[in-house]
């Protein structure tokens, strides 16, 4: 068929970024530095609960932050007068266009001790707001980052309703509670799932916000990661080891959210 | 400072790529790919070096021994110049990643002080020339911290500073700190007392407000923490933004550091790389640097062109009674490196 011709180099794409890579971080997470076969780095895997914890932990904080201020946000979006829509998309994407570093810098200066806030706060007479470098500025700096990510899907779904399933409702005598709980939020879940999937994700496997706001103190599997590749314990087999189990967990988790979702239409699994 | 890290990281993914490309990036001529320190170097020098010689410089950073290890034993990246420290230049040597310089290319060697040539780390001096040099000592805000609890390695563990602490963010110098505070050797190789000294950095961990290797600039800058423990030069950086802060050395001791430029491996432009080391033992480049960075320079041309003041500071060129409190990082054995690996892992990843 002619659509194989164009899956050409789609396929080689993967192969060679994402199969072969997958491939060789299962190679690494099973042998040792000289090359022989081993199940140790599996088996000192236990000391890494607390920090395999806390990065589920931080990442469904975040996750759930961003439904609770993407949902509202994407419903009144999707509801809004064109011209009014197309500035508040352009707003909620124009961060995207810097670099992600610098965004998150700027939270460390925003937030530092002596950063704009604190500033700003102590010449009002308010007390000082102490979050650098704990776990609430990690999850702020996902929140802040990863939000887009759930309000864009979520807009596009609510905003493909059909206006005349609404209409029907209404003509039904439903109210405007009825509908959009009836309706209107059912109808959006799978925006919802797609949200979560991409909030999640990244959020979970992220070392950069916490290295930079949380001040090396909350270690999330990313640092963890990080540091057995480019960091100060040079152990790449463990590294491998560890993503694949975390890899396995997300997997099960968006396999569980999946069936939690199903007949509503489904969410994007990676 | 802030945009150090910024840079390195992208630096760092950005080689990632090219190197994932295929081989890419290994241009055979006219090119030199020099590793080195975030905030390390005048930049106007090579632009200096380019016009001087034709050859064009792609520079990158790291901001730590251990990162520029892992990128080197990674492969895949391609380095002509790398600045490493003392310790991690025997781990180099002794794991056979670096090329013999050809000191024929390298008349400015002369000009090192004779005090470091032939060094513990490289001693029939083969491999490494001199960069800059140093000591590490603590970092403090006059304003916040009193002047009775000075004096020792103790203040980072000073419980009336909860909060306000910030420890300096790689293996090496963290566990040495905390072996020193113990009254132990830097380079001991007793596994007992460097777990002992986890332990105790385990229970700094409580009291800390962050770890941090260049963003301690923008924490003492600003007054976000009132302690820190960083290299003297750097102090002198940050003492131009921010005159309330205060150095000392630790009467336990400290560390003195040599950074020296070396030739890894294989690399592709081993000519020009040693060009490049030349050019950044003459006068004119060495001068630059240490007047932008303010670490001590090994250049002999250098330190007498100084203004006498800098050349006379006890902290920067410290006479004999400092000397002998200091104690340089010697290589260690493999099964040592291992233990230091898995114990950092260990302390980071404790709540």
């Amino acid at each position: 068929m002619k659509s194989k011709g164009v899956a050409v180099p789609y396929v080689i794409w993967m192969a060679l970024f994402v199969v072969i890579p997958l491939i060789l971080v299962v190679v690494y997470a099973f042998t040792t530095r000289t090359g022989g076969f081993t199940l140790e780095n599996f088996a000192s895997m236990g000391q890494y609960v607390g920090v395999f914890g806390r990065s589920f932990l931080l990442a469904l904080v975040a996750t759930l932050v961003c439904i609770l201020l993407g949902y509202p946000l994407a419903y009144l979006l999707a509801r809004e007068q064109s011209r009014l829509r197309g500035m508040a998309t352009l707003l909620i994407m124009l961060p995207m266009w810097m670099n992600f570093l610098l965004r998150t810098y700027s939270w460390v200066f925003l937030l530092e001790r002596n950063g704009f806030f604190n500033t700003l706060l102590s010449t009002l007479g308010l007390p000082k707001l102490d979050i650098i470098d704990t776990s609430a500025a990690v999850v702020l700096g996902m929140v802040y980052n990863f939000l887009p990510f759930m309000v864009l899907p979520i807009f596009s779904v609510i905003e493909k309703i059909d206006p005349r399933v609404i209409e029907a409702a209404q003509d039904l005598g439903a109210n405007d509670r009825q509908v959009f709980r009836r309706i209107v939020f059912p109808l959006s879940l799978p925006g919802v799932l797609s949200g979560v999937t991409m909030v999640f994700i990244p959020s979970v496997s992220t070392f950069v916000i916490s290295k930079l706001l949380g001040g090396g103190m909350t270690l999330l599997l990313g640092d963890l990661i990080e540091m057995q590749f480019l960091g100060a314990a040079y152990n790449p087999h463990l590294g491998s080891a560890i993503s694949l189990v975390m890899m396995v967990i997300v997997l099960a988790c968006m396999g569980i959210m999946n069936r939690f979702g199903e007949g509503e239409g489904e969410a994007v699994v990676l | 400072m802030k945009r150090t890290l910024a840079i390195a990281v992208s630096a760092t993914l950005l080689t990632g790529l090219l190197a994932g490309c295929g081989g890419g990036g290994s241009a055979s001529n006219g090119e030199v790919n020099v590793y080195n320190w975030g905030e390390y170097i005048d930049e106007s020098v090579l632009d200096d070096f380019e016009e001087a010689t034709g050859i064009k410089v792609n520079y990158q950073m790291y901001d730590s021994n251990e990162t520029m290890y892992s990128m080197l034993a990674g492969g895949g990246a391609e380095y002509d110049v790398i600045i490493p420290s003392d310790y991690m230049i025997a781990r180099l040597i002794s794991e056979d990643m670096l090329e013999p310089l050809d000191f024929d290319n390298i008349p400015n060697f002369s000009d090192i002080d004779p005090e470091l040539k032939n060094p513990e780390y490289d001693p029939e001096n083969l491999y490494s020339v001199p960069y800059m040099w140093g000591l590490m000592g603590v970092i403090y805000n006059t304003t916040m911290v009193d002047e009775a609890d000075l004096g020792s390695w103790d203040l980072l563990w000073n419980e009336k500073y909860t909060g306000d602490i910030v420890m300096i963010d790689n293996s090496r110098d963290a566990i040495g700190i905390a072996l020193k505070s113990l009254g132990y050797s830097y380079n001991t190789t007793d596994e007992a007392q460097i777990i002992e000294a986890v332990e105790k950095l385990i229970e700094q961990k409580g009291i800390l407000q962050g770890y941090a290797m260049d963003q301690i600039f923008g924490k003492m800058e600003g007054n976000n923490a009132a302690i820190g423990t960083y290299y003297y030069g750097d102090y002198l950086t940050m003492l131009e933004n921010n005159p309330d802060l205060g150095f000392y050395i630790p009467e336990e001791g400290t560390n003195i550091y040599v950074d020296a430029m070396c030739i890894p491996k294989g690399a592709a432009n081993k000519e020009n790389a040693e060009i490049f080391i030349d050019y950044m033992c003459s006068t004119e480049a060495g001068l630059k640097n240490c007047e932008e960075i303010w670490y001590s320079t090994p250049l002999l041309s250098v330190r007498d062109a100084l203004d006498p003041e800098v050349a006379s500071d006890p902290l920067a060129y410290p006479d004999s009674s400092i000397l002998a409190k200091c104690e340089s990082y010697a290589g260690l054995p493999q099964n040592i490196l291992d233990l230091y690996d898995s114990e950092w892992t260990r302390l980071k990843s404790m709540t």
